[in-house]
């Protein structure tokens, strides 16, 4: 079993920003391609929410992306942007507005990460910017839809899967 | 989330990146206001106007011995905070230990084209 397992480290560098790091067991090159092509975000992109049932990923600057999971309550919760800077395996700017409010373009956030390779583990920065402090908080509410039963679950399953 | 004014929330009051600072230094120990000035880089005047925010909110509890002024971080203001950005966290290491899985599967292919 990995020991990077439930790492993730959120923290709110400013009223409008949420910055998620990470460390993985393996190459820069590897992670790289999990976070961009379609048939490796498809694995993990839902989470425990639900299954990704569609990926499209126009990896050049000025090209679209998105994503589309069912979530496990039935509904569809699709993003989608652009791609703003390429600079593989190092680094991602992208913006990523949510379909599921009124107006995406308006709340979209702007989501840059960096991958730093240090003796064959990757350390993963994302730092996504929304315009506001309204936006960035429901950005993390929504993080709660799920409620807290279902990550008491997913905890359950994975030690017993130690 | 309700906006509410600096003083009187410790959410708004740990969204400025110095008193951050602060409470990281003060989760270290107590510590005299000295301390910090030097420790920041900052006036002392400014450190003193982010403790007081810090004291309004409960964040930060004072108290005198002999002379000194001491600082210390009272956490619970925060466990709200904490519990609000849990979840959120949670959604990315479910996201992030999935990609360990395909990592993991990646690494196996690299070590098969080796063969």
């Amino acid at each position: 079993m990995t020991t990077t397992s439930g790492t993730a480290k959120v923290t709110l560098p400013a009223d409008n920003q949420i910055f998620i790091t990470r460390e993985f067991a393996a190459p820069r090159a590897n992670v790289w391609r999990a976070y961009t092509e379609p048939e490796l975000i498809k694995r993990w992109w839902a989470g425990r929410k639900g299954t990704v049932t569609s990926v499209d990923v126009d990896l050049r600057i000025g090209g679209r992306w998105r994503y589309v999971m069912t979530a496990n309550g039935g509904f569809e919760v699709a993003f989608h942007g652009e791609f703003r800077m390429i600079d593989a395996p190092s680094l991602l700017i992208n913006t990523e507005a949510f379909e599921g409010v009124p107006d995406p373009e308006a709340t979209a956030g702007l989501v840059t990460v960096t991958l730093t390779e240090r003796d064959g583990r990757t350390y993963m920065e994302s730092l996504c910017e929304y315009p506001d402090k309204a936006v960035r908080d429901a950005v993390i509410d929504s993080g709660m839809e799920s409620g807290m039963q279902e990550s008491y679950d997913i905890l359950e399953e994975v030690a017993a899967a130690l | 989330m309700a906006r509410a004014a600096t003083t009187t929330d410790a959410f708004n009051a740990v969204a400025e990146p110095r008193r951050r600072q602060i409470l990281d230094l003060l989760a270290q120990g107590e510590r005299p206001v000295n301390d910090l000035v030097a420790l920041l880089g900052l006036a002392q005047p400014q450190v003193s106007k982010h403790l007081r925010v810090l004291r309004e909110v409960d964040l930060v509890r004072v108290r005198d011995e002999g002379r000194h002024r001491l600082y210390r971080l009272n956490a619970e203001p925060l466990r709200p905070l904490h519990a609000w950005l849990s979840r959120y966290e949670q959604m990315w290491n479910d996201r992030f230990d999935l990609m360990d899985e395909v990592l993991a599967d990646l690494s196996e292919e690299d070590s098969d084209d080796d063969d």
